[in-house]
C-alpha cells in the first residue's frame, strides 16, 4: 500500500484540488445525499424528482444532461440513459444542461487520471480508484472532460429515471386504489392493464415527487432496452439545422453591450503603457477597461456592437512586457530536448529490469529513436467568449463552458463574491476539445461585466486573439529504445517523453495560492505509452515534466495525442528491424487482451491488410486510451498534386456501446481531428508571440482532403470506454506509418508537411 | 439604408464599413450566420446574395446589391428546406457551428448543379471548414438532398 499512498497523496487532484476548494477528505461529505439543484427554480405546476428529472403538470418532461455539448452527442446519450428507465420517447423530452452544481459531480475524470492503465484491476488499485472518483462529489467537480460522461452517467443517471418512474407508479397507484406492482410505465403515462385505465406523468407529477422514493430500485436488462444500445435521432440535430441561436456567442440579452479582449501575446507577460485615445473617440466605444489577473495582462473594450469592440481594440497601441518563457520555437525545443536528455522523471510502468536487459545487448539487436511534436492549438470553429452581468451584487454567467462548478469558483475568487451569488448557464459549445475546460474567457467577461454599469456584457474575441492566446497542447519530445529477441520480439523496451505538465500549467491559472505546491507526477505526461497492453517482459516507461512557463491544457485525448504517435510509430520501427509485419507484431504482443487482439483483427480484415492496390500503401496504429481499445489503418497514395489520404478503417472496442451511430461518428470526428494535426498544424512561437493567427496559416483537414471511413465498433471489452477522443490516438500514427510503406520516409516530427505534401 | 433580409425590408443604421456579418447579428438579430475568422477562410458566416453564396463576414453591408437570405429564410410553413431535412435525416451536425455555412453553400451548389458528383461537392464545400469532422455525413446529406431534387 505504501506507494499507492504516496502516488494518493502527491497526485494532483486529489492533492491540490480538494485543498484549494477548501475541503478534506471525509467519510461523511461522501456519504451526505447530495441537494437537488432544480428545487429552486422551478415554475408552477412543475416537479422535481432528482438533479435529472423535472416533469410539469402540462404534461412536459425535463431531462438534466449536465454535462458539456460541444458536439460529441452527450445530451442525446445522457438523457437515453434517464429515458430509458423512466419509459419515455426521446421526442418526448427536452433537455437541457441544467445548473452548475456539486449534485452533477464527475466520479469518472478522477477515476480515470489513476496512474494505472485501463486492464489493471486488483483490490488496491479498484479502491483507489473509488477513492479518486468519491473526491469528485467532495469537491463538487462538475467537469466534461477524460471521455467519462458515459462512464460515469450510466448507473446514477438510469437509477434517476427509475426512481421517478417508480415514484409516479405510487402515485398512481394511490390515485387508482391499486397494487403498484400490477401497474406498467408507458411513453410518459402509467397504465392498470386490468381496468384498462391509464394516467399521464403530467397529471401525477405534483403527488408523485412528494413520495418517499422506494429505496431498492431494479435497473432493466439490456436484453429490455429500447433506447440504449441503438443508434438515437440527436435531440439538438433540428436547432443544429435550423441556425438556432444556442451557442454562447449567440446570447441575446435586454441592454445588453458588446466586448472584446486584447490581451499580452507573450503569454502571461504583464502590460507596461497603452495608448486608447482613437479607440475611446470611436462613438460606437463606451469604456476601455485593463485587465491584470491570473489569465492575462490587457484591455477589454466595451461598445454598441460586436465589430466596433474589434476595430476599437485595434486601434489601441501597447507596450507589451516579456514573455515568462524562451523567446523562439528553437530555444523551447531545446529546452525540452534538454531535459529529455538530463534523464529523470517519474515511472508509471516498471516492469522486469531493462538496464540489465540493455547492459549486454549486442548492436543489432538494438532500436533507437527519437521523435518530436510541437504545440497545437484548439481552433474550435466557435471563438472563445461568454457573456456576463453584474447587477445588484449577484453576477450571471452565460458561458459556453465544459466545468461550471469550476467557473463559479474562479470568478468567486477573482471578484470576492460568494459562489451563492455567481450563476453560470452553460449554452451549448461551438467546439471545445478541451479548450472550454479553462476558465479565462468567463473570467474576462466578469472583469468586464463588473465595469459595465449593470449591463449584460457579451465579450467575443477575434480569431486572431483566440488562437494566440489559447492554452496549447504541449510540444514534446521522446526517446525509445527497444531490444529484440531472437525472434524478433522484444524483450525490453525503454522508454521517455519530455513535455511541460498540463497539470500544473491549469492549477496555475486556476488555482494561482497552489501554484508553487507540490503536484506529484503529471499522468498526462506518459498517457497513450505507459498504459499499452503490449506484453514485453521489461518495461519502463519515465514521464519527465519540463519546467517552461507557456500556458498549456487539455486537447482532445491530451497525452495520448503525442505518445500514440510515438509508440505506435516506435512499433512500427521494431517490425521493420525485426522483419516482421507492423500489424502481426502488434497481435503477438497483445495476445493477453483478447479486446485488443479482436480490433486489430478486424481492421487487418476490413482494409485487406497486406493486400495493396497499385500506388497505394497502409499503416496501421492501435492506442488503449480512455478505456476504449481502438485500431485504425490509413491508406495513402501519391498523386500529382501530393500525397492523399484515400481510405480510412478503424474498429473501436468501447465495452458497451450505448448510441452506435453516434460512436462511429465520433470515431471519424476523432481521426480527423489526429489526421489535421499529423498533417500539418503546429504552433510555433517568435520573439515571445504565437505565429499563427487564423486559420489560413492554422488550417485543418477539408472535405476535399477527407478520405472514406469505415468503422466498427465491438463490445467485447470487460469495461464501459470512453467515446469522444478516442479516434484521435491512433490516426496520425497510422498516418505517418502508411507513408513509411508508401515512400520508404520514416518521418519522426509532426506535423509531417515538413516533411512531405499532402493533396 | 434598407436591406432585404428573408424576404423583409429592415431598416439599418450602421457604419458602411460595418460587416454584414455583424449587422446581421448584433443589429438585426439574425443569428444563424456564425463568425468563425473574420476574413472569409472558412465559412461559417455564408449567407446568400441573390442566390449567390458570399462571406458576410467579409462583405461590408455598403457593398450589398442583393436580396440576402440566411439559414432562417430556408425553412417554409414550418417545413424544413430539403437540404435542411437531409442534414437531419443523415444527422449531420456534431457542434453544429459551421453547419449553417456548410448549408448556405450546398444550397447555393444544388442550385447550380442539381446532381453534384463527389468532385464537384469537394469544390464547392472545400471553403467550409468543419472542425467536428462531419464531411462525410455532408457528401452524404448533398447527395440525399440531390435525389430528393432541390
Amino acid at each position: 500500500m505504501g506507494r499507492i499512498a504516496t502516488i494518493a497523496r502527491r497526485t494532483f487532484l486529489v492533492g491540490a484540488v480538494a485543498i484549494a476548494g477548501g475541503v478534506a477528505f471525509g467519510y461523511y461529505q461522501f456519504k451526505k445525499p447530495v441537494n437537488n439543484p432544480l428545487k429552486d427554480g422551478l415554475a408552477d405546476g412543475e416537479a422535481t424528482f432528482n438533479p435529472y428529472v423535472k416533469i410539469a403538470s402540462d404534461g412536459k418532461i425535463t431531462i438534466i444532461a449536465p454535462r458539456a455539448e460541444m458536439g460529441q452527442g452527450i445530451m442525446t446519450t445522457l438523457a437515453a440513459l434517464v429515458a430509458e428507465e423512466l419509459e419515455v420517447g426521446l421526442d418526448q423530452v427536452t433537455v437541457e444542461h441544467g445548473p452548475a452544481s456539486g449534485a452533477y459531480f464527475n466520479s469518472g475524470v478522477l477515476a480515470e487520471n489513476a496512474p494505472y492503465a485501463s486492464f489493471e484491476h486488483s483490490m488496491i488499485k479498484d479502491s483507489f480508484r473509488s477513492v479518486m472518483g468519491a473526491m469528485g462529489k467532495i469537491i463538487s467537480l462538475q467537469i466534461t472532460g477524460g471521455s467519462t460522461s458515459t462512464v460515469d452517467a450510466f448507473e446514477k443517471m438510469r437509477h434517476a429515471g427509475a426512481l421517478a418512474r417508480e415514484m409516479l407508479k405510487g402515485a398512481a397507484a394511490k390515485e387508482l386504489g391499486v397494487d403498484m406492482a400490477t401497474l406498467k410505465a408507458e411513453r410518459g403515462a402509467i397504465m392498470d392493464p386490468a381496468s384498462g385505465k391509464s394516467l399521464t406523468y403530467g397529471a401525477l407529477a405534483l403527488k408523485a415527487a412528494t413520495i418517499e422514493p422506494p429505496s431498492d430500485i431494479k435497473l432493466k436488462d439490456r436484453k429490455d432496452w429500447k433506447l440504449l444500445g441503438k443508434s438515437q435521432p440527436r435531440v439538438d440535430m433540428r436547432a443544429k439545422v435550423t441556425g438556432a441561436p444556442v451557442f454562447g456567442i449567440d446570447v441575446s440579452l435586454p441592454d445588453m453591450v458588446y466586448g472584446t479582449v486584447k490581451m499580452n501575446p507573450r503569454l502571461g507577460g504583464r502590460m507596461k503603457s497603452y495608448d486608447a485615445k482613437a479607440a475611446q473617440a470611436m462613438p460606437a466605444v463606451i469604456k476601455v477597461v485593463e485587465i491584470d489577473c491570473q489569465f492575462g495582462h490587457g484591455l477589454g473594450v466595451i461598445a454598441d456592437n460586436t465589430w466596433t469592440a474589434f476595430q476599437a481594440a485595434d486601434a489601441i497601441t501597447v507596450e507589451w512586457g516579456e514573455a515568462p518563457y524562451p523567446a523562439d520555437t528553437k530555444t523551447i525545443m531545446g529546452v525540452i530536448e534538454t531535459a529529455l536528455n538530463a534523464g529523470g522523471g517519474t515511472a508509471l510502468r516498471e516492469i522486469g529490469d531493462v538496464s540489465v536487459e540493455f547492459a549486454d545487448a549486442p548492436q543489432d539487436r538494438l532500436v533507437e529513436a527519437t521523435y518530436s511534436v510541437p504545440f497545437l492549438a484548439h481552433a474550435a470553429m466557435e471563438p472563445m467568449n461568454a457573456t456576463a452581468q453584474f447587477k445588484d451584487g449577484k453576477l450571471e454567467l452565460w458561458s459556453p463552458n465544459q466545468g461550471p462548478t469550476i467557473t463559479r469558483f474562479v470568478c468567486s475568487n477573482m471578484t470576492g463574491l460568494d459562489q451563492d451569488d455567481i450563476t453560470v448557464h452553460t449554452t451549448m459549445m461551438g467546439g471545445a476539445f478541451g479548450r472550454r475546460g479553462e476558465m479565462d474567457f468567463s473570467g474576462y467577461a466578469t472583469l468586464l461585466a463588473m465595469a459595465a454599469d449593470g449591463k449584460p456584457v457579451k465579450v467575443t474575441w477575434t480569431r486572431e486573439e483566440d488562437m494566440k492566446h489559447d492554452l496549447y497542447r504541449p510540444a514534446a519530445m521522446a526517446k525509445f529504445k527497444a531490444r529484440l529477441g531472437a525472434d524478433g520480439i522484444p524483450t525490453a523496451l525503454d522508454a521517455a517523453s519530455a513535455s511541460p505538465s498540463v497539470m500544473r500549467s491549469v492549477v496555475r491559472r486556476n488555482m494561482p495560492s497552489m501554484a508553487s505546491a507540490p503536484l506529484g507526477p503529471d499522468k498526462s505526461i506518459t498517457d497513450g505509452a505507459f498504459n499499452q497492453p503490449y506484453g514485453i517482459a521489461n518495461q519502463s516507461v519515465r514521464g519527465i515534466d519540463v519546467d517552461l512557463m507557456i500556458p498549456v491544457s487539455f486537447w482532445r485525448s491530451v497525452g495520448n495525442s503525442q505518445n500514440a504517435f510515438f509508440h505506435e510509430s516506435f512499433m512500427d520501427e521494431i517490425a521493420l528491424a525485426a522483419k516482421m509485419d507492423p500489424a502481426q507484431l502488434r497481435l503477438k504482443l497483445m495476445a493477453d487482451h483478447p479486446a485488443a487482439a479482436k480490433a486489430v483483427e478486424k481492421v487487418m480484415a476490413m482494409s485487406g491488410w497486406g493486400k495493396e492496390r497499385p500506388g497505394h500503401a497502409k499503416g496501421i496504429a492501435f492506442c488503449l486510451s480512455f478505456g476504449s481499445w481502438v485500431a485504425e489503418v490509413v491508406e495513402v497514395t501519391d498523386t500529382a498534386d501530393g500525397i492523399r489520404i484515400t481510405n480510412v478503417w478503424a474498429v473501436a472496442d468501447v465495452g458497451t456501446a450505448l448510441d452506435p451511430d453516434n460512436i462511429k461518428a465520433q470515431i471519424i470526428s476523432g481521426a480527423i481531428f489526429g489526421l489535421s494535426a499529423a498533417m500539418g498544424q503546429e504552433i510555433t512561437f517568435s520573439d515571445g508571440m504565437v505565429e499563427q493567427s487564423n486559420y489560413p496559416d492554422y488550417d485543418a483537414m477539408r472535405i476535399y482532403q477527407t478520405p472514406e471511413f469505415h468503422v466498427e465498433v465491438h463490445e467485447n471489452a470487460e469495461d464501459m470506454g470512453g467515446v469522444g477522443e478516442i479516434g484521435t490516438p491512433p490516426a496520425a500514427p497510422a498516418l505517418a506509418n502508411a507513408i513509411f510503406a508508401l515512400t520508404g520516409k520514416r518521418i519522426r516530427t509532426l506535423p509531417l508537411s515538413k516533411e512531405v505534401k499532402f493533396a | 439604408m434598407k436591406l432585404n433580409v428573408n424576404g423583409a425590408e429592415r431598416e439599418l443604421n450602421v457604419p458602411d464599413d460595418m460587416p454584414l456579418l455583424w449587422a446581421l447579428r448584433d443589429t438585426l438579430n439574425i443569428k444563424g450566420p456564425k463568425f468563425g475568422c473574420g476574413v472569409a477562410a472558412c465559412g461559417s458566416c455564408t449567407v446568400l446574395m441573390d442566390g449567390n453564396p458570399i462571406r458576410s463576414c467579409v462583405t461590408p453591408v455598403s457593398a450589398v446589391s442583393g436580396v440576402i437570405t440566411t439559414i432562417e429564410g430556408l425553412e417554409k410553413d414550418g417545413k424544413l428546406h430539403p437540404v435542411q431535412q437531409a442534414w437531419f435525416d443523415e444527422q449531420v451536425a456534431q457542434c453544429g457551428y459551421c453547419q449553417s455555412g456548410q448549408i448556405m453553400s450546398a444550397v447555393a451548389l444544388l442550385t447550380e448543379i442539381p446532381n453534384p458528383t463527389d468532385t464537384e461537392i469537394d469544390q464547392a464545400m472545400g471553403g467550409n471548414l468543419c472542425r467536428c469532422g462531419t464531411y462525410p455525413k455532408i457528401r452524404a446529406a448533398i447527395h440525399r438532398a440531390a435525389g430528393a431534387g432541390v
